[in-house]
C-alpha cells in the first residue's frame, strides 16, 4: 500500500503475522510448487518491480534510472490467509528456498482472527508445550536389596483390564449364584483414543485399523482403538476386526443408526462402548465437524446431509441428571449387546470428576472411567476452549484413584487417562507416570497422528487447521486430492513401530523398578518430582 | 538379605534348633534381628491348648497397664513364662523390662461365643493393646492367640537367643519358624520384624516386595480391622494369606494363584481357566512382583513355601516322615535335619507351592498348572 492511503484496523504487515515466510531469491527456481501446496493460500506469485540507479563519473553523462521486474513469492498479509507455519512449502521446494519462521515477538494477527464476529476455531492442542508429566521421575530403582530386571530378556505381562471388576469375595459368589459376571477385557494399556471417521481421513482411519489388526493378530498385543463419535464403516462393523474396536457414542449419536442396524450381522462383539460426555480439549463443549469435511461418504455413515457443519450438543440432550445420563445409558448400551460388552463413560478432566466417579462406583455395571485432560487434542474447537478451559490430567487422575482407594474400589472401576500424553515425545514416561499415579491405562490421539502419520501440528500454533479439512498431510482431510498423499500401509507400519517402541520403553521403565508380572497401577512410591507443592498435591516424593 | 527357617516335627523341638540353623546361614543375613514363631506347643502349654497366649515386650509401666486392661475385660492369667534377662544386654540388643509370654483364661462371657466371634474379639484385643502401646511406647504386642508364641528382638539371632535363654523346656514346640534380619528398607521397628501373624495365619518372607504400596492400599481398604501395620512390606503376605482363606474361603493351593497368577496364555490352558481368570482379575491389586520367598503356617499347622514368579530368592524343603524343614539355604537344612534323604530335597520353582501337612508325612508339591482341588 502507499503511505498516504487509508488503512483498515486489520491491515497488517508481514511483521505482524505469527508466521513469516523467508524466501531466498537466489535459490528459487520459480517452479511454483510452494504456492500450489500451501493449504491456506498464504503465498502467491509476486511480481516485484526494482529500480536501479546508475551514476557515471563522467559529468556529461547524466545519472540513469532503470526499472526491471523479477518474479518471486509474496506472503499475503490478510489475516484470513495468514501462514500457518506448516512448512509444506519447504517440504516441496526442490532447492530449500523457502521456509516459514515464527515472529520474534507476539504477533498482531491474533487480534484480528475474529472478523465477522466469528471467534477463532482450530484443531490441535492447547498452545502450551510444557506439562507436569514430563517432570515426574521414576526414583525407586531396585539396587542390591532386590534385583533390577532385564528389560530385554525377562518375561513381562503388561496388560490391563477394561470392565467392571467385582471385589474378590463378591466376584466368586456372584459367579456361583448367577453364572455371569460383568464382562472384562484384557487389553494393552496404551489405547488409541477416539478420533472419528470424519475428523480423520479415510486413509488415516484405515491405516490405524490395519496397524491395530496387525498388532493383535501377528504380534499378540491386544491393542484397542476407539472410533470417536462418527460411527464406523459398515464393513468394519461386520468384520472380525470389530473386537479390536471401542465404539464411541456421544451427544450427537452420529453413526449409531448404522451401528444398530449392523447389530444382527456382527460376527464379533466390539471391545467396549465408550459414552463420551466430555473431551479434554474442549470441555463442556460438544464435538464439531465443520462443513468443509462433511462429504458424501461421511454424511452417509453419520446419517446426515452432506455439506453441513455437525456440532454435537455439549451434553446428551435427552438426559437431565447424572443418574439418567450415566446409569440408564450404561444400562441401555449393555442391553444392546446382551451384557457381553463393557460400557464406560469418558469425561473431560474437571474438578467435579469425583462426583461422577462416586456415582459410577454405585453403578454395578460402569466398566471404568476415562478422563481426558486439558492437553488433549481435537479436530475442531474454539480456540478459547482449547487454550483456557479444562483441568490438568495428573491431579484429576490421582484424586480419583485415591478416592477409589478410600472406598476400596481401586480395582473395580479402572481409570483411563488421556490428554497430552507424549506431548513432548515422552510417551512411555508420561504413560508410566499416569499409571503409577493410578490410571489403568492411557489413551492417545494427537501423539499417534504425529508419530504414525506425520502430523505437523504443534503447541507453538503450527498448522492446527484440522478443522477446515485442508490438512496438508492428508490426515484430517476429506479431500481425496489431499488424503491420497497419505500411504495407508505406511501409516499401519508406523502404528506398529510406535507400539513396539512404547512396549520396549515401558519395560525399560518398569524393569529397573523390579516390576514385570503386573502393570504397576498406583505404585506411587516409585515417583518423584522436583516441585515440593506438586509432590504434596500428588502425594509422591519431593526430590531434588 | 533375610534368612528363613521353619521346621515341623512330631517330636517337640527347642527353638534353638531354628536359631542354630540361622547361625549356619549367617553369611546370608546381617544379624540385625530375629523373629520366632512357635506353635503346637509342648511343655506346660500342651495342657492348655485353647488358652490364648499373649506375646510381646513390655515396660514395667506397660505391664501394669496391661494387667488393668486385661482384668477389666475379665481375663485371668493361667500360666506365664518369666524370661529373666541380665541387667546389661549384649551389644546390639536393646534393654527391655519384660519379655511377656502369658496364657489367659477367657472371660466367662466369651466362653460360649461362636468361633468366628471369638477370633474377632482376640484380634480386637490385640489391636487395642497395640494401639495403647504405640500411644505410650510401653507395650509391643506380637500375637494373642491359642497355642502360639512369638518372640522378636533386634540383634544377632544367636546372641539374642542366649540373652533370652531360649533353650528352655517351656518353649519347646512342634512348629518353629524363624527369620534373621530386620527389615532395612524402613525404620528399625519390632513391628517390622518377621514372622507376622494374624488370626492363626503366620508368614515370613525373604526379599523385597516391589508392589508393596498398591497391595497395602488394597488390604487397608478391605474394611477389616486387622489389616493395619505394614511397617514391613512383607506383612502383606500374611494378610493376603489370611484374606484368601477367610474372606475368599479358598485353600492354600489358591494362595499362589492370587499373589503370582499364571500368565494369560497359561490360564487359557488350565482346567480351571474361568475361575483363575476371575481370581486374577478381581485380585489384581494383590499380585506381588517379588522377588520373594514366602514361608507360612496355617491354623491347622500346615507349613508351606512359595516363590514369586521370578524365582529369584533361594528356598529348599526337605526332611523325613515326622520331621520336615524349610530353609533359605541347604546348609540350614543340613544343620537341622542331617539324617534325611537329600535326594528328595526340593527347591520350589516359580509355579510351585511346597506343602507339609499337619501329619508331617511328606512334602506335597502343588503346581499352579495342576487342577485346583478346591473348586468353590
Amino acid at each position: 500500500m502507499l503511505p498516504d492511503r487509508p488503512i483498515t484496523p486489520s491491515t497488517l504487515s508481514v511483521k505482524d503475522l505469527h508466521w513469516q515466510i523467508l524466501w531466498n531469491r537466489d535459490k528459487c527456481t520459480l517452479c511454483g510448487r510452494c504456492t500450489a501446496v500451501c493449504p491456506v493460500n498464504a503465498i502467491e506469485l509476486g511480481v516485484f518491480r526494482k529500480r536501479s540507479l546508475t551514476a557515471s563519473i563522467d559529468p556529461s553523462s547524466p545519472p540513469e534510472t532503470r526499472f526491471s521486474l523479477f518474479y518471486g513469492i509474496r506472503q499475503r498479509t490478510d489475516p484470513a490467509y495468514a501462514c500457518v507455519g506448516c512448512a509444506m512449502c519447504n517440504l516441496v521446494c526442490p532447492n530449500d528456498a523457502i521456509i516459514p519462521a515464527r515472529n520474534d515477538e507476539t504477533d498482531k494477527q491474533r487480534f484480528h482472527i475474529n472478523r465477522g464476529g466469528q471467534p477463532r476455531r482450530r484443531g490441535g492442542r492447547r498452545n502450551r508445550a510444557t506439562g507436569v508429566l514430563d517432570r515426574i521421575k521414576f526414583i525407586r530403582i531396585s539396587m542390591l536389596t532386590d534385583p533390577a530386571l532385564d528389560a530385554g530378556r525377562h518375561e513381562f505381562e503388561l496388560r490391563t483390564l477394561l470392565g467392571r471388576v467385582l471385589p474378590p469375595e463378591q466376584s466368586l459368589s456372584f459367579m456361583r449364584e448367577n453364572g455371569w459376571i460383568p464382562p472384562v477385557r484384557e487389553i494393552y494399556p496404551l489405547i488409541i483414543g477416539g478420533m472419528s471417521f470424519g475428523a480423520l481421513s479415510p486413509n488415516m482411519w484405515e491405516g490405524l485399523q490395519m496397524g491395530v489388526a496387525y498388532l493383535n493378530e501377528e504380534l499378540g498385543m491386544p491393542v484397542r482403538i476407539c472410533t470417536g463419535e462418527g460411527g464406523c464403516p459398515p464393513r468394519l462393523l461386520r468384520s472380525r476386526f470389530l473386537k479390536y474396536v471401542i465404539l464411541q457414542i456421544a451427544s450427537g449419536y452420529f453413526g449409531w443408526d448404522e451401528i444398530i442396524h449392523a447389530l444382527p450381522e456382527m460376527k464379533e462383539d466390539p471391545c467396549a462402548i465408550e459414552i463420551k460426555y466430555g473431551q479434554g480439549a474442549k470441555p463442556g463443549d460438544g464435538g464439531l465437524l465443520m462443513w468443509h469435511k462433511v462429504n458424501k461418504l461421511i454424511a452417509a455413515i453419520r446419517g446426515v446431509p452432506p455439506g453441513v457443519s455437525l456440532p454435537s450438543p455439549p451434553t446428551h440432550q435427552t438426559k437431565y441428571s447424572i443418574e439418567e445420563s450415566v446409569a440408564k445409558m450404561i444400562q441401555s448400551m449393555y442391553m444392546a449387546w446382551g451384557f457381553r460388552v463393557p460400557v464406560y463413560p469418558k469425561i473431560s478432566a474437571t474438578s467435579t470428576a469425583l462426583a461422577v466417579l462416586n456415582n459410577l462406583t454405585r453403578n454395578p455395571y460402569a466398566a471404568g472411567l476415562a478422563i481426558d485432560g486439558e492437553d488433549g487434542g481435537t479436530g475442531a474447537a474454539y480456540n478459547v476452549s482449547m487454550d483456557h478451559m479444562g483441568h490438568p490430567i495428573a491431579t484429576n487422575i490421582r484424586d480419583c484413584y485415591l478416592n477409589l482407594v478410600t472406598i476400596g474400589k481401586q480395582n473395580e472401576v479402572p481409570l483411563f487417562a488421556g490428554g497430552g500424553i507424549g506431548k513432548q515425545g515422552n510417551l512411555a514416561a508420561n504413560a508410566a507416570a499416569l499409571i503409577m499415579l493410578g490410571a489403568s491405562g492411557v489413551q492417545i490421539g494427537k501423539y499417534i497422528m504425529q508419530a504414525a502419520a506425520g502430523c505437523i501440528g504443534s503447541e507453538s500454533d503450527r498448522c492446527n487447521i484440522c478443522n477446515i479439512g485442508r490438512c496438508p498431510k492428508g490426515i484430517t482431510s476429506q479431500d481425496p486430492r489431499l488424503y491420497r498423499r497419505l500411504d495407508i500401509e505406511k501409516v499401519a507400519e508406523r502404528v506398529v513401530d510406535v507400539f513396539l517402541a512404547f512396549d520396549t520403553e515401558l519395560k525399560k521403565i518398569v524393569a529397573p523398578l523390579g516390576r514385570s508380572t503386573s502393570l504397576p497401577i498406583g505404585m506411587s512410591d516409585a515417583l518423584g518430582i522436583d516441585d515440593y507443592h506438586a509432590a504434596e498435591r500428588l502425594k509422591i516424593r519431593y526430590v531434588i | 538379605m533375610c534368612r528363613l527357617f521353619a521346621i515341623t516335627s512330631h517330636e517337640p523341638l527347642s527353638p534353638m534348633k531354628a536359631i542354630e540353623a540361622m547361625e549356619v546361614m549367617r553369611e546370608g543375613h546381617d544379624g540385625s534381628g530375629v523373629g520366632l514363631f512357635l506353635r503346637d506347643l509342648a511343655g506346660p502349654f500342651e495342657e492348655i491348648k485353647d488358652a490364648p497366649i499373649l506375646s510381646g515386650i513390655f515396660t514395667e509401666k506397660g505391664l501394669r497397664r496391661l494387667d488393668t486392661f486385661m482384668m477389666d475385660l475379665g481375663f485371668m492369667t493361667k500360666y506365664k513364662i518369666t524370661i529373666k534377662v541380665p541387667k546389661t544386654p549384649p551389644p546390639g540388643v536393646p534393654k527391655r523390662d519384660i519379655y511377656l509370654i502369658r496364657a489367659y483364661e477367657y472371660p466367662e462371657e466369651w466362653e460360649d461365643l461362636p468361633e468366628e466371634q471369638l477370633h474377632d474379639r482376640l484380634l480386637q484385643t490385640r489391636l487395642r493393646l497395640r494401639q495403647m502401646g504405640e500411644a505410650e511406647g510401653d507395650m509391643i504386642v506380637f500375637s494373642f492367640w491359642p497355642d502360639v508364641i512369638m518372640i522378636k528382638e533386634i540383634g544377632d539371632p544367636m546372641t539374642v537367643a542366649r540373652h533370652l535363654n531360649l533353650d528352655r523346656k517351656e518353649l519347646w514346640a512342634r512348629v518353629v519358624m524363624a527369620q534373621g534380619r530386620q527389615n532395612t528398607n524402613y525404620a528399625i521397628n519390632l513391628y517390622a520384624c518377621h514372622p507376622f501373624f494374624i488370626q492363626g495365619f503366620a508368614s515370613m518372607t525373604n526379599g523385597e516386595n516391589t508392589a508393596f504400596i498398591p497391595i497395602r492400599e488394597f488390604l487397608s481398604s478391605r474394611g477389616f480391622d486387622g489389616y493395619i501395620g505394614y511397617q514391613s512390606d512383607s506383612e502383606v503376605f500374611t494378610h493376603i494369606l489370611h484374606y484368601v482363606h477367610t474372606h475368599l474361603e479358598l485353600g492354600i493351593e489358591a494362595y499362589k494363584h492370587v499373589i503370582t497368577p499364571l500368565q494369560d496364555d497359561d490360564i487359557a490352558d488350565h482346567p480351571n481357566a474361568e475361575f483363575l481368570k476371575q481370581l486374577k482379575h478381581s485380585c489384581r491389586q494383590l499380585i506381588i512382583d517379588g522377588p520373594n520367598c514366602v514361608i507360612g503356617c496355617l491354623p491347622d499347622h500346615t507349613l508351606f513355601m512359595a516363590q514369586d514368579r521370578k524365582k529369584l530368592r533361594p528356598g529348599v524343603v526337605g526332611g523325613r516322615p515326622g520331621c520336615f524343614a524349610f530353609a533359605s539355604e541347604i546348609c540350614g537344612l543340613d544343620a537341622a535335619i542331617p539324617d534325611r534323604d537329600k535326594s528328595k530335597d526340593f527347591q520350589p520353582m516359580y509355579l510351585d507351592t511346597a506343602i507339609v501337612g499337619p501329619d508331617r508325612q511328606e512334602v506335597n508339591i502343588c503346581c499352579q498348572t495342576d487342577p485346583l482341588p478346591l473348586q468353590p
